[in-house]
């Protein structure tokens, strides 16, 4: 059966289901939606929603509930994703499972409160102090939020990790029909959890290592973690990309509009395509290249001024050329408009038009 | 032969890092006797914090989270929202606690969070080598006072206990001291009310503990003590300032 959502309360209801049971949050627009509707569901399922006095303190209660070996989450926007970033940072380090999501709005500063996609470098390169990555998700629909959000659980128990729901205001605020697909049940057993040492050695839930070498060992763990995730995790959505030559590369809400663009360009006789990246990190370089290298040019689709362009380029590695077309500071990038920009790479014989990021 | 003291399970067998003369090797004690005799030592999480007593989690033979600076009522707070029937406590100082964290103290306190905090005043940042801190009394010199704290431009010390009580969520506040034998007794029996609340479920628990600091006083730990009790003690009093005896 399907229900018609928004966004930010689908995740709510998807949280649910995957077993999340504690939230703590504080509201900032456009993702108030999430903890108004877990408010009023946490209790129903006898959870815990807590309004906390600042993301600051959301962020460390997400970190003490984790410790204590329960399905965590907690949400903000940009302003407040700042403010968390400290404790993300010992989150990261103590390796403990939680889910954060970051429904993006127009920065930087106070910005504004219209979609955007300008924290994409604050998600994928860690975001607080130290050597730390989050696993983040990139939905593109009201569905997806759901789905992903139990995703996003099941990869923070199973590498104890963070994981980083990536939405904008778009898909945040937007109402589509949704459908709950049950999860497999069975709880994650946590041995590391902080619950009372009855019957076992104490556990501890630490981040400092003040001895250098035991602090690299560390590091290197973590870093050795990452490589396993980045090998096994890589997820992104392909389109038209099987005889492309003009590759369109966007994530979230700006690959839904881009997909229209290609739809355009293939009703004039252009061979577009899209690769829609769905974890930004780990970001699939290695699918996204080898797509690129049957094409003739890439354009990457933004809602900021050129973030995940980078992590095109590294992919590209110089085999193709890469524009940028973005809007900025909660702008939508038309679809016409992107369709223009293929229509400049198609008519300039592809290689030969670049515009600077 | 018969055992006269012995070390208290509830602390664990590593040596502390504190300095001679430092006080809160005793408040650990004092704390892990507490939490001894009431039979709570497998049930019990504690939150350590950042300062001198960050390596609290060394020391407590409990499960422990160390949480970021001044962040341990937060994280507190998430472990006993998952963990109600457990006595989760953190162990702070007054630069973590007075200072960076006074958001998370206070909202904890008015919340009525069913936790209990131990907060150890020495009137300085320790582990950074003494500086000033919200606590630091008016003329006292630190590394970042050096002339003395001067109240026109560095303000006030702030008396937590006392701002505490002003809100209806804590149900238990007190100022103990530790220096001399008679003072170590009555901070005892504060601590052990302020886990007994938390396990009646009465609401938050609060009991600052003054201690000395010589290494950053530049005392001698007699001297410390003594300065504690002619300095600390007359903007600092000792008592109980909340003690609910049944829920409301």
């Amino acid at each position: 059966m399907k229900t018609l959502m928004k966004g930010n309360e689908a995740i709510g209801e998807a949280a649910i289901l995957a077993g999340c049971r504690y939230f703590f949050g504080y509201p900032i627009t456009p993702q108030t939606e999430l903890p108004e509707y877990l408010a009023r569901r946490l209790p129903e399922v006898n959870g815990v929603f807590l309004q906390a006095e600042s993301e600051v303190a959301a962020i460390n209660m997400v970190y003490g509930a984790a410790g204590a070996g329960a399905r965590v989450m907690t949400s903000s926007s940009g302003p407040g994703i700042s403010l968390k970033q400290e404790g993300i940072s010992y989150i990261a380090a103590a390796e403990l499972p939680c889910v954060i999501v970051d429904i993006m709005r127009g920065g930087p500063g106070l910005g504004g409160i219209q979609p955007s996609q300008s924290d994409y470098f604050q998600a994928t390169r860690g975001g607080g102090h130290g050597d730390y990555r989050l696993i983040v998700l990139a939905p593109a629909s009201v569905q997806e939020m759901a789905d992903l959000t139990g995703l996003a659980f099941e990869l923070a128990d199973r590498y104890r990790n963070p994981v980083l729901l990536l939405g904008d205001g778009v898909l945040g605020q937007m109402m589509e029909p949704v459908s709950f697909n049950p999860l497999p049940a069975g709880e994650t057993v946590k041995p590391w959890a902080t619950t009372g040492c009855r019957g076992r050695e104490r556990n501890v839930v630490n981040t400092l290592y003040l001895n250098p070498e035991e602090l690299e060992a560390v590091n290197h763990r973590l870093q050795e973690k990452y490589r396993l995730i980045e090998a096994r995790e890589c997820r992104a959505e392909t389109y038209c990309t099987q005889d492309a030559e003009i590759v369109v590369v966007a994530f979230g809400i700006a690959a839904r509009i881009a997909k229209a663009a290609v739809d355009g360009a293939r009703a004039e006789g252009v061979r577009a395509g899209l690769v829609r990246p769905v974890t930004l990190w780990p970001f699939p370089y290695r699918m996204l290249a080898g797509v690129l290298k049957r094409a003739k040019a890439a354009l990457v689709v933004e809602m900021n001024a050129g973030q995940m362009l980078e992590d095109v380029r590294l992919a590209a590695e110089g085999c193709v050329p890469v524009s940028f077309y973005g809007r900025t500071g909660g702008m939508l990038p038309g679809s016409r408009a992107v369709l223009e920009q293929i229509r400049l790479l198609g008519g300039k014989k592809y290689g030969h038009y670049v515009r600077p990021a | 032969m018969a055992t006269m003291f012995a070390r208290p399970e509830a602390l664990t067998a590593n040596p502390f890092h504190y300095c001679p003369g430092c006080t809160h090797g005793v408040i650990h004690r004092l704390v892990a006797e507490v939490i001894d005799e009431l039979g709570i030592r497998e049930n019990t999480v504690a939150v350590a914090s950042v300062g001198c007593s960050v390596l609290a989690y060394n020391y407590f033979n409990v499960d422990v989270q160390q949480a970021a600076h001044g962040r341990a009522p937060a994280v507190a707070t998430g472990i006993k929202r998952v963990l109600p029937d457990r006595v989760v406590f953190t162990y702070q100082g007054d630069g973590d606690l007075a200072s960076i964290g006074t958001a998370e103290i206070v909202h904890a306190a008015a919340r009525g969070e069913k936790i209990t905090v131990i907060f150890v005043n020495n009137a300085n940042y320790g582990m950074t080598g003494g500086q000033l801190a919200p606590t630091t009394l008016p003329g006292q010199v630190t590394t970042t006072s050096p002339s003395g704290r001067d109240v026109t431009r560095a303000g006030y010390p702030i008396r937590m206990v006392e701002m505490l009580a002003t809100l209806d969520g804590p149900a238990y506040l007190a100022r103990a001291s530790v220096h001399n034998p008679a003072q170590v007794v009555k901070a005892k029996k504060m601590l052990r009310r302020a886990f007994e609340v938390q396990m009646q479920g009465l609401g938050f628990a609060l009991v600052e503990v003054l201690s000395s600091c010589p290494t950053n006083w530049g005392l001698k730990p007699v001297e410390a003590l003594r300065w504690l009790e002619k300095n600390m003690l007359p903007y600092y009093p000792t008592g109980e300032f909340k003690c609910l005896q049944q829920a409301v």
